[in-house]
């Protein structure tokens, strides 16, 4: 946390807009740049307003950007790129949240939620054709009805 | 002096909602007929009060007045009258009296054309209003009050962040507050409703009109955000799910789901206890959105001012508001009961489908956008919930949503014969397999997601037309009878045609932006031509342009398709002396079937300048879109039935003539 904090307060001091990723921060083989990009949208720029490293001009994700453009030049998998900055700078700097305890909550809400909703309007739907069929008559209410209807008829 | 006057203004303004919010109360529930009519007079002057602030306010911006600090702080003499005056609302304290000023318009749009409201409905209508306004006020008042003064007064204001000197932002606030406060109608209505312990297709018929309208203002809010965004930010993005944009997707995305359910309790007298309680959360949610921007928990351009004290005022009201209405909810919806029956295929069981699918997705975006605050404050640690969540479980959501829309259109009321409506969408489930076939064929299966994008645009536009064309008797009557039905079509029927084909089209938008945009980062010495998809593009150099009050670099880029003139674009990247901030502008071209895209980035050696080249499908079709969306809003509130005041109840506003007075 505070470690963060001291990145975010050092950054911020040295931030100048300098415009995201310069042509010449790329890498010449455009397989490997093409994997630095999307390995950067993933990754947030840590100082910014909820930007990936990708889409930031600050300066602190501009020397993310060269970090994993520096570790996927030395033959690093995507996943170990990853995990080296993760390493560094904690679950946060992931966009995508990771699958852990922390956040089996978070992964499941979409599931657990639609679920709990779809039963409840089932239930309820199913009580109120229960409620029909209870308001029906039954063959001695009609038959009662019936000889009602008749004395007024009479 | 004239400051003073200003908050002198609000204090009345907070005194008047005092009696707005108490009086009609006492006099609906004593049947005093008196009592319940101070109310239309009070909201009539809390409206008039409060518009005099806001008068005061805008004077002093515009004769840049700096003994005001909030027009010290945001404003500048050397900025454009329009910025001016849109200053106002671009910042903490005058943001909040815009707030109050479209909530005061909202509340007296009911004192003034409610003559035909049952009397005590509209009184409580009022007083949950004036219990709103007072709220507010009481919050500008005691923490944020816009007419403070500075000592020494500055010979030069500190300016208005460059970011938001802009047509699409200027009117971006003022768009999203009339939908947030917009819902503050529905609450009201809801929150009355369950006073009086009634919800009749009547009340229904009361509440669409301003949800509607509410929703047509956010949606044009939303998508007026979105543009800016696209615009100012500067590399094609269009949607980032910052917390700040999801606070104001959350109250549409459950709005959206109101406007459908308030349907059933107005055509079939079902659905109400859900109804009452979507039409309180929606207001919550605009509220929780007001909370998280104003509170400065969240970390955004929005945030104008993290000062805790306010944070918690808002929290405080939050907190007041809903967890009244719960409780008055708990207490009194068991007792709304009843309503028509119907069966689970039929069109009252899809308009239940989408208010689950849309509340899922809502609460799905809730939960994204929260979590990481809620982790944090259990010391749980810290996480990031980006875009890449939010993609992986919103869109799976929408997929079946907008299957179903068109499906549940056309299936009748009580029971629906599902077999039937399909075979009658067979062209567009025809058109739609077509399209998916044909971006494989084209792109492979790697755009696979494309294809369902386009297939699922394709099915809506293709699926309403034939749903349209039906009901006109296209190829089965002739011309004439034709534009006769056409003319006898209700303009709600024309309107939800049009507000969902809108969807289709911004599905589509969304789709071809995402999956085939083309981007080239160059360094580009003068006189260097790049090809952008079929275009070549040349740049000219850039020089130094001085605006009112910034000065610029500003790039020339001609761009040609083949012998042609296309376009000259002039991206700048400005520089405000006031504020000491950098902007970059981008340079679009739209053929309305795509944009050609520009920004200029940095100077290098040898007068060469990094430039980025977008090439960005389909793009405009998104805000396209979502105008048609909000036009077809619009189209439906034109609907006779659902002007407002359209509902005659005869019997009851015959009874009480006096009321209707006031």
């Amino acid at each position: 946390m505070i470690r963060v904090l001291a990145v975010v307060l050092l950054a911020l001091a040295g931030a100048v807009p300098a415009g995201a990723l310069e042509p010449g921060e790329r890498l010449a083989d455009p397989a490997l740049e093409a994997r630095a990009r999307e390995i950067g949208k993933t990754l947030r720029c840590l100082v910014c307003q909820n930007q990936s490293i990708d889409d930031s001009d600050a300066d602190l994700a501009r020397d993310l950007r060269a970090v994993v453009r520096e570790r996927l030049s030395a033959g690093e998998t995507d996943r170990q790129v990853v995990a080296y900055v993760r390493d560094r700078y904690g679950d946060f700097v992931l966009l995508k949240p990771p699958f852990q305890p922390s956040t089996y909550a978070l992964w499941a809400a979409p599931v657990v939620l639609f679920g709990l909703a779809a039963l409840t309007v089932v239930v309820v739907l199913r009580r109120r054709r229960g409620a029909a069929d209870v308001a029906r008559l039954s063959a001695e209410e009609e038959a009662r009805l019936a000889r009602l209807l008749d004395d007024g008829r009479r | 002096m004239i400051p003073e006057l200003g908050v002198f203004a609000l204090a009345v303004a907070f005194v008047v909602t005092l009696v707005q919010s108490t009086v009609p109360l006492l006099g609906a529930a004593r049947g005093d007929a008196r009592l319940m009519a101070v109310g239309s007079a009070a909201a009539t002057a809390q409206l008039l009060f409060i518009a005099v602030a806001f008068a005061i306010l805008t004077l002093a911006y515009v004769r840049s007045d700096f003994s005001v600090a909030n027009v010290a702080e945001n404003s500048h003499t050397l900025k454009p009258l329009l910025y001016r005056i849109t200053g106002v609302w671009g910042n903490h304290e005058g943001s909040m009296v815009l707030w109050v000023l479209i909530l005061a318009a909202f509340g007296w749009t009911v004192a003034a054309l409610g003559h035909n409201l049952p009397p005590s409905l509209k009184a409580r209508v009022l007083a949950v209003q004036g219990i709103i306004g007072a709220l507010f006020l009481a919050f500008i008042l005691f923490t944020s009050n816009p007419f403070e003064r500075i000592v020494p007064v500055p010979v030069e204001g500190r300016g208005l962040n460059p970011l938001l000197q802009d047509p699409g932002l200027a009117f971006h606030p003022p768009f999203l507050y009339l939908g947030y406060v917009g819902f503050s109608m529905a609450f009201a209505f809801a929150v009355a409703a369950l006073i009086e312990g009634r919800v009749d297709p009547a009340w229904a018929r009361w509440v669409r009109p301003w949800t509607l309208a509410a929703w047509c203002a956010l949606t044009v809010g939303i998508a007026l955000g979105s543009w800016w965004a696209y615009y100012e930010l500067g590399w094609g993005g269009f949607w980032f799910w910052d917390p700040v944009e999801n606070a104001s997707f959350l109250p549409w995305l459950v709005g959206t789901a109101l406007l459908h359910s308030a349907i059933v309790v107005e055509k079939r007298d079902a659905l109400k206890t859900w109804t009452v309680l979507l039409a309180i959360i929606t207001f919550g949610l605009s509220l929780l959105g007001t909370f998280l921007v104003r509170s400065g928990v969240l970390t955004s351009v929005h945030s104008f001012a993290v000062d805790p004290a306010r944070g918690v005022f808002i929290l405080g009201i939050l907190i007041l508001l809903l967890g009244g209405a719960f409780a008055l909810y708990a207490a009194r919806a068991p007792a709304l009961k009843g309503g028509g029956l119907f069966a689970p295929v039929s069109r009252e069981g899809a308009l239940v489908l989408n208010n689950l699918l849309l509340c899922t997705a809502a609460a799905v975006v809730l939960v994204g956008t929260l979590y990481p605050l809620v982790l944090d404050a259990f010391g749980g640690g810290k996480v990031s919930v980006g875009p890449p969540f939010f993609n992986l479980t919103f869109v799976p959501i929408m997929v079946p949503t907008l299957l179903a829309v068109v499906v549940g259109a056309m299936l009748s009321w009580k029971r629906g014969d599902l077999a039937g409506v399909m075979g009658r969408l067979w062209l567009a489930a025809g058109a739609a397999g077509l399209v998916a076939v044909a971006t494989l064929g084209l792109g492979g299966l790697r755009h696979a997601l494309a294809a369902l994008g386009f297939a699922l645009a394709v099915w809506l536009v293709v699926g309403i037309a034939v749903d349209l064309a039906a009901r006109l008797g296209l190829g089965t009557v002739g011309a004439r009878d034709c534009l006769r039905r056409a003319a006898k079509l209700p303009r709600s029927a024309w309107g939800m045609a049009v507000a969902h084909a809108g969807l289709g089209v911004v599905v589509a938008g969304i789709t071809a932006s995402a999956h085939w945009q083309v981007e080239e980062l160059r360094l580009l010495r003068p006189g260097e031509t790049v090809a952008l998809a079929s275009y070549a593009v040349t740049f000219d150099g850039a020089r130094q342009v001085r605006g009112p009050n910034y000065s610029a670099w500003e790039g020339r880029l001609v761009v040609r398709d083949g012998d042609r003139l296309v376009a000259t674009l002039l991206p700048q990247k400005r520089f405000y002396p006031a504020e000491g901030q950098t902007t970059t502008e981008a340079a679009i071209h739209t053929t309305w079937l795509a944009d050609i895209y520009v920004v200029l980035g940095k100077a290098e050696e040898g007068g060469a300048w990094s430039v980025r080249l977008y090439h960005n499908p389909l793009v405009p079709w998104i805000w396209v879109g979502a105008v048609v969306m909000a036009l077809g809003g619009m189209l439906s509130l034109s609907d006779r039935r659902h002007r407002v005041g359209a509902p005659r109840r005869a019997a009851r506003a015959g009874s009480e003539p006096s009321a209707a007075k006031a």
